[in-house]
């Protein structure tokens, strides 16, 4: 066994080389997904990338955030959960996290007390879903061992 | 003004910490960045199952005819040393893991990135974009051609700079098959001082992060060559 390339930052200028082209459409029909990535103070994460993974389908998508820490996906509004990593300056490993478009009665979520789990769940909003990521503090985002 | 070393001497964490991954201490506080973005709570254990599913597949649709040469992206060349960085992408077990998706970005050779953001006060050149992708072939093996990056300024602390680097990201066959990370040069004197890189705290995983000058792979009259092969980590289960 040889031992893995450790990981290093995505750093603030990732945009040049990971969003040349827009990949934040899983399903160009599907709906949106939309959210915010923020710090341990709460504020934006603009220098962030987000990607999702619905592997039931095989549809991924990566989306850059913008100077409020937004990301956007289209996605299918059928899929249960989507598997999801968050880079950033600051983190020099990426954080896995996951995405319940619907709350299902799985093994990880019944793993998780109310509160923590219910950082785990998209909620709609008007017309699409919405689920913000927070890297710390009270209401902080489920993340998983990888 | 002396540069200063990573001014950061405070615990180590176990470069094997299962919870934070191969030899990165995520919270380190020499990277000031860290601070408020590395996550505080333990992270949670999936089950077995959900380290094991296949992630994306990329083929040739996602590459552009010069994605694999930096130097040829525009009109005129850029300026520069023309490197050659190439080498293999395998599994722990030494196993090539073919068709890849590779992305690189880096600086300009004056140390500045085509980014609204990078206020460093060196030249942009018209001629470099700093961005490239390819797939590894059925060996494991990736090619770019480029030119080296200069080293830069940044705020992290007084009179802080970041070695030379390129910027990878690669996706494996499974979905934790994923890493971003930077290949540095060999030699370069600034590697003490750099939070980022000590953020590695074992020196031989720091050591993996190094490319190595390949003299037999220069092309005469033409372009250095460096060869940095990178191991993917699968899941904690399979080390």
């Amino acid at each position: 066994m040889s031992a893995p390339t450790p990981s290093q930052t995505v750093g603030p200028f990732y945009a040049i080389g990971l969003c040349r082209h827009p990949d934040d459409e899983l399903d160009p029909d599907g709906i949106e997904l939309a959210g915010r990535l923020l710090d341990g103070q709460g504020e934006p994460i603009w220098d962030g990338v987000v990607e999702v993974w619905d592997a039931a389908r095989g549809l991924w998508g990566r989306s850059g955030t913008d100077a409020d820490g937004r990301f956007r996906f289209r996605v299918r509004p059928d899929a249960d959960v989507l598997e999801a990593f968050v880079f950033a300056r600051g983190l020099l490993r990426h954080q896995r996290t996951r995405i319940y478009l619907r709350e299902v009665d799985d093994e990880v979520l019944r793993g998780l007390d109310p509160e923590r789990r219910s950082t785990l769940l998209a909620w709609t909003e008007s017309d699409r879903l919405r689920f913000d990521i927070r890297m710390q503090g009270d209401r902080a985002t489920v993340f998983f061992a990888h | 003004m002396t540069i200063a070393a990573d001014p950061y001497e405070g615990p180590v964490v176990l470069p094997d910490d299962p919870s934070f991954g191969p030899g990165v201490q995520i919270d380190y506080p020499g990277y000031r960045s860290t601070r408020w973005r590395a996550p505080k709570d333990p992270l949670v254990t999936l089950p077995e199952e959900l380290h094991r599913i296949d992630g994306p597949v990329f083929g040739n649709a996602a590459l552009e005819p010069l994605d694999n040469d930096l130097t040829r992206q525009h009109d005129g060349e850029p300026l520069g040393e023309r490197i050659l960085v190439h080498g293999r992408v395998l599994d722990e077990r030494g196993r090539p893991i073919r068709d890849a998706l590779v992305e690189v970005w880096q600086a300009n050779a004056a140390g500045r990135y085509r980014h609204d953001v990078d206020r460093h006060p060196a030249p942009l050149d018209p001629n470099f974009s700093g961005a490239g992708r390819c797939l590894t072939d059925g060996e494991g093996r990736y090619a770019f051609t480029t030119i080296k990056p200069g080293a830069y300024p940044w705020r992290n602390h007084d009179n802080a700079w970041r070695p030379a680097h390129i910027h990878f990201s690669l996706f494996g066959r499974l979905f934790t098959e994923r890493l971003v990370t930077q290949m540095y040069f060999p030699g370069d004197p600034l590697f003490p001082f750099d939070p980022i890189l000590s953020a590695v705290r074992d020196p031989k995983m720091r050591e993996l992060l190094v490319a190595r000058f390949d003299a037999s792979r220069t092309e005469p009259e033409w372009a250095l060559a460096f060869e940095w092969d990178v191991i993917m980590r699968a899941t904690p289960f399979e080390s």
